[in-house]
């Protein structure tokens, strides 16, 4: 299906500015020096007014011509935004630059009664929208563009009958350049049929491979394929409601619906959802979407439910929802789940009961940070361990445990005042939040180097330290003693 | 015959306590069955002598450095219930907890999920969550206020799915009453370096279970030394904190 919208950007302003309609207007563009039109409004072209006059001859002929600037890509702009909104037609749009469209309308025509209802309803709504659009339905892109230009509006073309359809047009219909046509003219051929049945040797010869490779995309010959806008995602479900959808419950059985549909799917496959990204269409052109993450490859409907349904709250179906469109945007292998003969009472991080937890709270806490840390191959205390916020992955070395290390660690060293009586002792006193703890024992130090190819800095001398009243903390040193300045000292951490 | 009489009353009031339990809500005990090994003595002081599992306690802590010992302590208790591969879950608003100093207290560091949220009621409402789950092991959380309706609420969470929580009161400005099971307090304890040489030595703490339903409260100092609990003798106790001589090495 192809949609021509001959007065794109002169529509537009009609939209924009109602005032204009039925007046003669024209977009205009600076050419190597001169003001040329590039686009006109059916009233001004009524007036013999045509693309490429300069401005000064179409001010001559109509003098009440009102005249606006081009807005570079805008065009594709527009388009991009009509096909966008064309996807509740069909989930295959493509832009056809500088004023058209191609839908892939395959399998989507019945849910509208047919190709008539289907390419009536598209018509009405664009011309209600203010777009004049001219249609039209057929086998192959080369003939349906053909036929929306040449064929009049509102064409179908019967399976099989493209070609027959075809041979009826003038040659300008095969989307030739200029040169081309205008050799063919110079030749005398006023419709496709004159040359149809020629020699393919001939024609090439005369005119080029292009004429014979555009007759073939056009009778299906060689396969046309299309960039379509929003590309197809794999693992995508779609909904279109009889009955605009507003309350809760409605969208409730919707979510329930499209993950039943999903979730088998992806269990047919050996598949497993990771992110679903639920978007829907409003009666009033807006997309409301919502998404949701497990933490675990899941095809469980009712924990996936559990999860859109704290999001549910969030979605303002406006005036009503018309469409419903789910898609697993993250999809991962899912090794077939072994029936147990007996349940295990206490999971473990491969459980899907802990990563079901999980997604659980992470839906119902915005901003919950889940991390699991893994030991690193450092001794340098921050870079000790890993953040990670995979539940599966497991340590890649031993947690060591031959040193001695605080139960609580600060996350910044904070400075303190100390009195040490010999250089490479532990201190005697020290000071931290204006409160004075007298050490009474203590170990260390435990000299740990700065990781030179990591980040440069002072060395760190650790020592545990103990006050009167038994607390332990983990003290160090930034640095190694030199006679002429004093050496900074910070707590680090809280011994159990 | 008066010491038979006695005998009989005392089994008669034990069986009726037995039966008063069970209608409170607790399971009767597995024989043998200690989850705290080395803890004999405060494992007595709960009802049916076992230490109570699918249940929220509770830990009062005022400074960091009893929080470093409150959650030592926990982490000790957990390597005695948890499973291999089971899973905790550490819930925090305001977390300076270092995995791996958990390794020394006979915790797997990578067997704890971590959740980091930044509201206490947020900590409050993922505790909640994670305790009804029954596929963890155990729930900490790191919880400044709480109330009598919020601790009814986790308690009502947990006995159904019999998973053991570990409140960490972090900044309990006002002790009120809680529907938690038993109430601690860890408070460190100048350790004691094996045969009087140099060095801070093994981590000692005085643990307070202030309070505990259906079970006699108690003070007691206890040591983690070489991967388990053990209860130290008053006597002992005092003898090294009396010794006031700064050792260093």
């Amino acid at each position: 299906m192809y949609i021509w919208i001959p007065h794109l950007l002169t529509d537009w302003l009609e939209v924009r500015k109602p005032e204009l309609r039925g007046r003669p207007v024209i977009i205009r563009c600076r050419q190597h020096g001169r003001v040329i039109i590039s686009a006109a409004n059916t009233a001004a072209k009524k007036q013999g007014i045509f693309c490429g006059m300069t401005e000064a001859d179409a001010k001559a002929i109509v003098p009440g011509l009102q005249a606006f600037d081009e807005i570079p890509g805008k065009e594709a702009q527009l388009l991009n935004a009509i096909g966008e909104w064309c996807i509740r037609f069909t989930p295959t749009v493509a832009v056809d630059m500088p004023d058209g469209l191609i839908l892939d309308m395959s399998g989507c025509a019945h849910l509208w009664g047919g190709e008539e209802a289907y390419l009536k309803d598209l018509h009405t709504r664009l011309h209600n929208r203010g777009y004049d659009t001219c249609i039209a339905i057929a086998d192959t892109i080369g003939v349906a563009w053909a036929m929306a230009r040449f064929g009049g509006n509102g064409s179908i073309i019967a399976p099989q009958q493209h070609t027959a359809a075809l041979l009826q047009l003038p040659p300008q219909a095969l989307r030739l350049e200029e040169a081309v046509l205008e050799r063919l003219r110079k030749v005398g051929f006023r419709r496709i049929a004159q040359f149809a049945g020629i020699k393919r040797a001939a024609l090439r010869r005369r005119f080029g491979d292009i004429l014979l490779q555009r007759m073939d995309e056009a009778t299906g010959v060689i396969l046309e394929t299309i960039n379509p806008l929003q590309p197809i995602a794999a693992y995508e479900e779609r909904l279109a409601c009889l009955e605009p959808i507003r309350t809760a419950t409605g969208i409730s059985i919707a979510i329930q619906k499209l993950l039943y549909q999903l979730c088998t799917r992806l269990h047919n496959e050996g598949k497993g959802l990771r992110y679903a990204v639920l978007r829907c269409y409003r009666v009033d052109h807006q997309i409301i979407s919502t998404e949701i993450g497990t933490h675990r490859s899941s095809v469980n409907t009712d924990h996936l439910f559990k999860l859109f349904e704290l999001k549910i709250p969030l979605l303002a179906p406006g005036l009503g929802i018309e469409l419903f469109i789910l898609e697993a945007t993250i999809v991962e292998d899912m090794p077939p789940a072994q029936e147990a003969l007996w349940r295990i009472t206490t999971g473990n991080m491969e459980s899907a009961e802990v990563a079901e937890l999980i997604d659980r709270i992470t839906g119902k806490i915005s901003g919950a940070g889940i991390s699991r840390y893994l030991p690193q191959e450092h001794y340098w205390p921050e870079r000790a361990i890993k953040a990670t916020r995979s539940l599966q992955e497991k340590p890649g070395t031993e947690w060591r445990c031959d040193r001695p290390r605080p139960t609580q660690l600060l996350a910044n060293p904070e400075p303190i005042q100390v009195t040490v009586p010999v250089p490479d002792y532990p201190p005697m006193l020290f000071i931290y939040k204006s409160q004075l703890h007298n050490i009474k024992k203590a170990d260390g130090p435990e000299r740990i180097e700065r990781e030179w190819w990591l980040e440069d800095g002072e060395l760190r001398d650790y020592y545990t330290v103990e006050d009167e009243h038994g607390q332990r903390y983990w003290l160090f040193r930034s640095g190694a003693y030199s006679g002429n300045r004093t050496s900074e000292w910070f707590i680090h951490g809280f011994f159990a | 015959m008066k010491s038979l009489l006695a005998n009989e009353k005392n089994f008669l009031i034990d069986k009726l306590q037995k039966e008063v339990l069970l209608l409170e809500g607790y399971k009767p005990a597995t024989v043998g069955k200690l989850h705290l090994p080395g803890l004999q003595t405060i494992e007595a002081a709960f009802p049916n002598g076992i230490f109570p599992l699918g249940a929220v306690h509770e830990f009062l802590t005022f400074e960091p450095e009893h929080s470093a010992a409150t959650g030592g302590f926990i982490s000790g208790i957990l390597s005695g219930i948890l499973s291999p591969g089971g899973v905790c879950i550490w819930v925090s608003n305001c977390r300076c907890l270092f995995p791996p100093a958990l390794k020394a207290f006979g915790l797997q560091p990578d067997n704890i999920i971590f959740i980091d949220v930044h509201r206490e009621r947020d900590v409050l409402a993922a505790t909640e969550e994670a305790l009804k789950c029954n596929s963890i092991t155990a729930v900490i959380a790191e919880i400044g206020e709480l109330t009598f309706m919020q601790s009814r609420r986790l308690q009502l969470a947990v006995e159904a799915s019999k998973v053991t929580g570990f409140i960490m009161r972090n900044n309990a400005r006002r002790i009120t009453s809680t529907a938690c099971i038993s109430r601690w307090q860890v408070i460190p304890q100048p350790g004691a370096a094996a045969d009087g040489l140099p060095g801070v030595g093994y981590p000692r703490w005085q643990v307070a279970l202030q309070r505990v339903r259906n079970g006699r409260p108690g003070n007691w100092t206890v040591e983690w030394r070489a991967g388990k609990f053990a209860v130290i003798e008053e006597s002992r106790f005092r003898l090294t904190i009396n010794k006031h001589i700064r050792q260093a090495g």
